[in-house]
């Protein structure tokens, strides 16, 4: 009993949190568009529901997602494998690279990926072979975009895996394969279970991508939605649209914990400093070799573009639109990069506090075997992952406008929105190490005396400090990309690197576009820095914390 | 003390960095909601200040749709007290929705008939003008011995075969405009033909104006097309960001027989809580004071007669005579449908 009432107060902030900042500005939205004067118009969904439009669209975003998620899978695994088990050069700094495509705004990326697949681009040059407005340059993008979901999510708990544990099956006999297959993967699949959702959710409800890539017939829900909320205001199909969503989204994530409930075991998790070793033999090197190659041609050509074409001036190579950065012209329109780059960070930071207090305290209350209810929470949870932008901002428009939640121009609905998105990977990097931690220490804790808090902070944290610095990265780096609802509020003039960049490109003359390719190369490294800076702040591996 | 935990007092003092002005709509205050592209400058804002006493607080969000939208969603409750930049393709979706508050702004005897589509009712206040036309980059059309195309019928003519970049109407006002100015050009049951005949002569479509014109047209990134929709003012804006030597012609020209005419307009907010300080904020926008530094700011046309335009729009820009126009409130009736029939037209 003292257990069930232990989970509800962890519970109780992040079921707050969620139904204040989701559930009813979602909620409000929806019912204004279900019953514009207060009167149910079950015609209507009928109406939007049998439109073949509807079907194409979402038959559309199925199929891509699908497309997309197998392709990164396939991309990225070899991937995770290589960061958690091998020891190279400069493998820290790549670890930290793979995420910045992760938080650059997607107006940037279309960019960058219009001159590598597009007419007059890269490709075009060598091989005569353009795919802008094909399905792949969304497939790629996506894969760009979502590499480092499954590297992070997926070696996260590979780097902690005992590799003892295999190494003993190879010595009962198993060959190489076998002991991966029956060692290994059992202990991997709910984190690759997690991270392949992840992306699907991200590709499922993928707007800018397919805006800028995708030829101006093929549109995913999500874009559809935004259209049908933001540019024709058509708010009765924008709801049907926002429950069909809901309805695929709520799908994925039932048979997701299904799949996942019964596979998460104990597992014996050693320092990750530990099963890191030098690449042996041809597979290895293989592996290696293979993923250099990924990043190389994925992740660094592309931003590789942008570095090139923040470089060029009018007079050959230099650093002439940086100095432009740097120079001020007064005017609101000209954010100061050094302001952008405080305001992003600072946002950033905000709502990475808000998802770690938030998406930390849910994933302790779920960590223990429970019933229905949580597992339905868990879920929940995920939902902003899958819920259109537009209509959580619009939502908080008409929902959150009155005091004492007059938040509509507040700064902190910008991290606390961000939050919204950034939660759900904490939950989900969390959970499974969390869940990893075999009870039984907990119970030696609780039987010598402990307090569960206690318990939980001389057991679980030492063991999950990796995991929460992880989650601190993601949630982070998701803020600083600056996805999310608050692009559609009007709020006082904080620009952010994103929302500068985009102002510079949506201006005619050449230094203009100089320069955002010169700011996005800043956010870049901005991303890096700070990516960097966490995975140095690796815990120190005694277990007891001094207090 | 263990490093790890150090990351929380590090992302603590950046929070605590992040400080940021919080409400404080006093008396004093005044907060205008507009798109993502309205710029003024620092000193003339300060001017205003003086002036009246009121600070401005400027509210950004999205693009003027979104913007407009927002409006109606929080009538009677808005974000602010003055919305600007709502223009002639949406105007009448506001005014169906009474957002605004009827104000008669000083100084509108200096702002001609023609760009007061509320005229008598008050409820909107014309600030600035621009035209959406098609650009050509000049050097190419040299290189080749070629005329650049002057009319839109020319744009359907093999020899400019391949050569036309332009925006989605459907995600993109610069696509909706010019769409709207075929519409005017060839009537409501002409313009599908012309699309059909653009279609087959090579037109492309790219989803917003950013790709348009920095990625496909030749006259601004390494583009192959020599034409694309955007804005009369593009060559000045090309110019004055263009790099330090000031050329003696802007390396690209407008087509100026192609041109639909946007004007975009301001008005006080209905429930506004600054409903005095919302008044003062409409007269200013139409100062000539407001109006001579938007040009450079925003790269737009003041609607002031006796506004000077600054040199760069007189010596780089073109003066388009007879822009297309079309009705609000047929832009209203039709838009959609003339989007969805366009869609199919050419996309397929």
């Amino acid at each position: 009993m003292r257990h069930a009432a232990h989970r509800a107060a962890l519970l109780a902030g992040p079921l707050a949190f969620f139904a204040l900042f989701f559930a009813y500005p979602v909620a409000a939205i929806t019912d204004r568009g279900l019953r514009p004067d207060g009167v149910w118009q079950p015609g209507r969904v009928a109406e939007v529901l049998a439109d073949p439009g509807v079907a194409q669209v979402l038959w559309f975003t199925l199929w891509q997602a699908a497309a997309s998620t197998v392709l990164t899978l396939a991309l990225a695994l070899p991937g995770a494998y290589v960061f958690a088990r091998l020891d190279f050069p400069g493998r820290r700094l790549l670890h930290a690279f793979v995420t910045v495509p992760f938080v650059l705004p997607t107006v940037v990326i279309g960019a960058a990926f219009l001159g590598l697949v597009g007419r007059g681009g890269l490709l075009d040059d060598l091989w005569g072979m353009r795919l802008d407005s094909s399905v792949w340059a969304i497939l790629l993008a996506h894969a760009f975009f979502n590499y480092a979901v499954v590297v992070r999510t997926v070696g996260g708990l590979w780097a902690q895996l005992d590799p003892r544990q295999e190494e003993a099956a190879r010595v009962l006999g198993a060959s190489r394969f076998a002991a991966f297959r029956r060692v290994t993967l059992p202990a991997l699949a709910p984190s690759v279970a997690a991270a392949g959702l992840m992306v699907y959710l991200f590709t499922f409800t993928s707007f800018g991508v397919v805006q800028i890539l995708g030829s101006p017939r093929q549109a995913t829900l999500e874009v559809e939605i935004y259209r049908q909320t933001a540019q024709l205001l058509d708010l009765p199909t924008a709801a049907v649209l926002t429950l069909v969503q809901f309805a695929a989204v709520g799908l994925l994530l039932a048979a997701h914990s299904w799949i996942v409930r019964r596979r998460e075991s104990a597992l014996a998790l050693v320092d990750p400093a530990r099963t890191a070793r030098r690449p042996r033999g041809a597979a290895d090197r293989a592996l290696l070799g293979g993923t250099l190659a990924v990043i190389a041609l994925l992740l660094v050509l592309p931003l590789a573009v942008l570095v090139e074409r923040s470089l060029s001036g009018p007079d050959g190579y230099g650093l002439t639109h940086y100095r432009a950065l740097a120079a001020e012209d007064g005017g609101t329109f000209a954010v100061p990069p050094l302001d952008a780059i405080g305001n992003s960070l600072s946002y950033a930071a905000v709502a990475t506090l808000i998802a770690l207090a938030v998406g930390g305290l849910a994933a302790a209350a779920l960590t223990r075997r429970a019933g229905r209810f949580t597992r339905g929470f868990d879920a929940l949870l995920m939902l902003p992952l899958g819920t259109s932008a537009v209509t959580v901002g619009f939502g908080f428009l008409i929902a959150l406008d009155e005091p004492p939640l007059d938040l509509r121009s507040s700064w902190i609905l910008v991290p606390l929105a961000q939050a919204l998105v950034g939660v759900p990977f904490v939950v989900r990097v969390m959970l499974p190490v969390l869940r990893a931690v075999d009870e039984r220490l907990r119970e030696a804790a609780a039987v010598l005396g402990a307090s569960p808090l206690r318990a939980w902070r001389e057991v679980d944290l030492p063991l999950v400090r990796r995991a929460l610095l992880v989650a601190a990265g993601f949630a982070f780096a998701v803020s600083l990309g600056e996805f999310g609802a608050t692009v559609f509020i009007a709020r006082a003039d904080r620009p952010t690197l994103p929302v500068a960049v985009a102002r510079l490109l949506g201006r005619a003359g050449e230094l203009n576009y100089g320069q955002a390719m010169a700011l996005s190369t800043v956010l870049m490294l901005t991303c890096l820095l700070t990516l960097l800076l966490l995975e140095r702040l690796r815990p120190a591996r005694s277990t007891e914390l001094v207090a | 003390m263990r490093r790890s935990l150090t990351v929380v007092p590090v992302l603590g003092l950046l929070a605590v960095a992040c400080g940021g002005t919080d409400e404080g709509s006093g008396g004093d205050e005044v907060t205008l909601v507009t798109h993502d592209s309205f710029t003024v400058s620092d000193a003339v804002l300060d001017r205003f200040t003086e002036e009246t006493g009121y600070t401005v607080r400027v509210l950004r969000g999205g693009d003027a749709g979104v913007m407009v939208n927002q409006a109606v969603l929080s009538r009677g409750n808005p974000q602010g007290d003055v919305l600007f930049g709502i223009d002639n393709t949406l105007l009448t979706r506001a005014l169906d929705e009474d957002v605004f508050t009827p104000h008669e702004a000083e100084g509108l005897a200096a702002v001609p008939e023609r760009f007061q589509l509320d005229a008598g009712e008050y409820r909107v206040t014309p600030v600035d003008t621009g035209d959406i036309c098609v650009n050509y980059d000049r050097a190419w059309f040299e290189e080749r011995d070629l005329e650049p195309p002057a009319t839109f019928d020319d744009l359907a003519d093999p020899a400019y075969r391949d050569l036309l970049v332009v925006q989605n109407a459907a995600t993109s006002s610069p696509g909706l405009g010019f769409l709207l100015g075929t519409v005017a050009a060839y009537g409501a049951d002409g313009w599908q033909d012309y699309w059909q005949r653009l279609a087959d002569n090579g037109v492309e479509v790219v989803d917003g104006w950013e790709q348009a014109y920095n990625e496909r047209f030749s006259g601004a990134g390494d583009g192959d097309r020599p034409l694309v929709v955007s804005y009369a003012s593009s060559p000045p804006v090309g110019v004055v960001y263009g790099g330090e030597e000031r050329p003696e012609q802007a390396p690209t020209g407008v087509l100026t027989d192609t041109c639909f005419r946007q004007i975009e307009f301001a008005g006080l907010l209905d429930g506004a809580a600054n409903e005095e300080g919302g008044r003062a904020l409409l007269d200013f926008l139409i100062s000539r004071e407001f109006q001579e530094d938007m040009p450079l700011q925003m790269f737009v046309n003041p609607v002031r007669e006796d506004a000077e335009l600054p040199e760069e729009f007189t010596r780089y820009g073109e003066v388009v005579e007879e822009p297309w126009t079309v009705g609000p409130e047929l832009i209203a009736a039709h838009r959609d449908d003339w989007v969805d029939t366009w869609t199919s037209v050419v996309l397929g």
